[in-house]
């Protein structure tokens, strides 16, 4: 068993992402943001957050985060993306909604804060019949002008957890300014004690992610993170960790990650939600610390069932077999 | 290198290209044919990315000599649609999120479909050694172990 403790986002603070968001003349939205997606699904979390934000259904949000013309999200890396581009998105569609409101109050000669935005529809307080249009005719009034004043409605938002803080140069402390997710793995293993290969019976993991806005994304972080843990566990060796630099890995056969044979009889995921008050619906990222608790969970089971602590990776049949030899001639590994 | 017409029904239609004798499978259907679906993954026989269905059965496109498959059948990814309608294993992937990239996925789902064909219920270690040839770096196995497995009790 292992518990994970993983902080998202720059411990120290910095690391801000950007985003935009412009109303289309057909009433849809762009969002643009620099998040790059690895597969773990970042494109479809921050459309949802748009959508929520501007209290419309997701599917008039376009989002477009594959170019480097786009707006900044520093790096898709240490499950920040989940805690920190959500804020630049909804102070993206904040200061959109900021701009229509003063557009609509222009052409209604009407006070910006009596504009009222409910989703789709905008009208002034008060003067609803007279005043109301759908937000597709207000984005059509503002693209194409005719009788209403031409106003380019692009919302701008950009977030970070808090500014920069180095590291106390005395005591080595640093102020966690972002959020700290937290795991527990639970490995159940078979160890072959005349081969030396370690079989991954049944494997468990739990995260606490603040709040799981997609839970099936989430899952298969989860589980996703199994596999790339269980290979740094028991078979994937990088340089310069193998026997030695003529046998690096050139090809991917040379390179052992985990095939579906290595995929445990049974996998049980778990998703707790505690909202972080960093995060927006409480939400922070976790994903890489799902792939941090499956080594030593694997190392502690072995530990249970042969009675030794190896403490390198990859647990390779040799490396068993040699703690076991160890242990016989009652030296500690 | 002199080229040689190739003639073989892809995705249900005959089609008639030049290659050279070297050209593999994969080189033809993604570089001459734009059909991209398969994926060079490592263009070795390692991942099995660039798998389709020659006569029905799973092979590497990038280990088969296109010469090889005059007057035969492929089925890419691209030929698992029928009428517009996804292929109910595509429909399982897809509701059950059995990818993240989603490179692996037209080998994934090429290796399954054949699975299927051959075993219409398959329990979880079957499913485990019948796909063990295709890798997937994001680890979406278990949800890939699910959607066949849900496809196979005909919630699809
Ligand atoms: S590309 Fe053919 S097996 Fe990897
Ligand atoms: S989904 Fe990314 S490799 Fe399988």
């Amino acid at each position: 068993m292992a518990y994970v403790l993983h902080p998202t986002g720059n411990k120290g603070g910095g690391d801000p992402s950007h985003a935009v968001i412009q109303l289309k003349p057909d009433g849809t939205y762009v969002l643009l943001i620099g998040a790059m997606d690895l597969g773990q699904g970042a494109p479809t979390i921050l459309r949802q957050v748009a959508a929520d934000a501007l209290g419309v259904p997701i599917e008039k949000i376009l989002v477009s985060n594959y170019d480097n013309l786009l707006p900044l999200s520093v790096s898709t890396s240490g499950s920040r993306v989940t805690l920190i581009d959500p804020h630049a998105v909804v102070n993206a569609a904040e200061d959109l909604k900021r701009q229509i409101r003063e557009w609509f109050a222009q052409q209604h000669e009407a006070n910006p804060e009596d504009v009222e935005i409910e989703g789709e529809t905008v009208y002034v307080r008060g003067d609803r019949e007279r005043t109301v249009m759908t937000m597709e005719q207000v984005a059509m009034g503002a693209a194409w002008g005719g009788g209403y004043e031409p106003a380019s409605l692009i919302g701008r938002g950009a977030w970070q957890p808090g500014k920069y803080h180095a590291h106390d140069p005395e005591t080595g402390e640093m102020p966690n300014v972002g959020a700290i997710s937290f795991g527990a793995a639970l490995a159940e293993v078979e160890v072959d004690t005349e081969t030396g290969t370690v079989d991954v019976l049944r494997f468990a993991q739990v995260w606490e992610v603040g709040k799981a806005i997609n839970p099936l994304l989430v899952r298969q972080q989860i589980n996703g993170g199994y596999c790339i843990g269980a290979g740094f566990a028991l078979t994937e060796s990088c340089y310069p960790y193998f026997p030695s630099v003529e046998y690096a890995p050139e090809k991917m056969g040379d390179y052992f990650m985990p095939t579906f044979e290595d995929y445990p009889q049974q996998m049980i995921f778990g998703i707790e939600e505690v909202p972080h008050p960093n995060g927006v619906q409480g939400a922070k990222g976790f994903s890489e610390g799902s792939a941090s608790g499956p080594p030593p969970a694997i190392a502690s089971a072995i530990h249970d069932a042969i009675g030794v602590w190896i403490t390198e990776f990859p647990i390779t049949p040799e490396v068993i077999l040699r703690a076991l030899e160890a242990k016989q001639a009652g030296v500690e590994s | 290198m002199k080229q040689q017409v190739l003639t073989f029904i892809l995705n249900g239609e005959e089609v008639a290209v030049l290659v050279t004798p070297t050209e593999t499978l994969l080189d033809v259907l993604r570089e001459r044919l734009q059909i991209t679906g398969p994926k060079r993954g490592c263009d070795d026989g390692e991942c099995g990315a660039c798998t389709v269905l020659l006569d029905g059965e799973p092979v590497r496109s990038c280990l088969t000599l296109a010469l090889t498959v005059e007057g035969r059948t492929v089925t890419t990814v691209e030929g698992l649609m029928v009428k517009g309608e996804l292929d109910r294993l595509q429909k399982a992937f897809y509701e059950r999120g059995a990818f993240q990239c989603g490179f692996c996925t037209p080998g994934m789902l090429m290796v399954a479909k054949s699975l299927l064909a051959k075993n219409p219920n398959p329990s979880r270690d079957e499913i485990r050694s019948y796909m063990a040839g295709n890798l997937c770096r994001c680890g979406s196995y278990e949800e890939i172990i699910e959607a066949i497995q849900a496809v196979a009790a005909g919630e699809y």
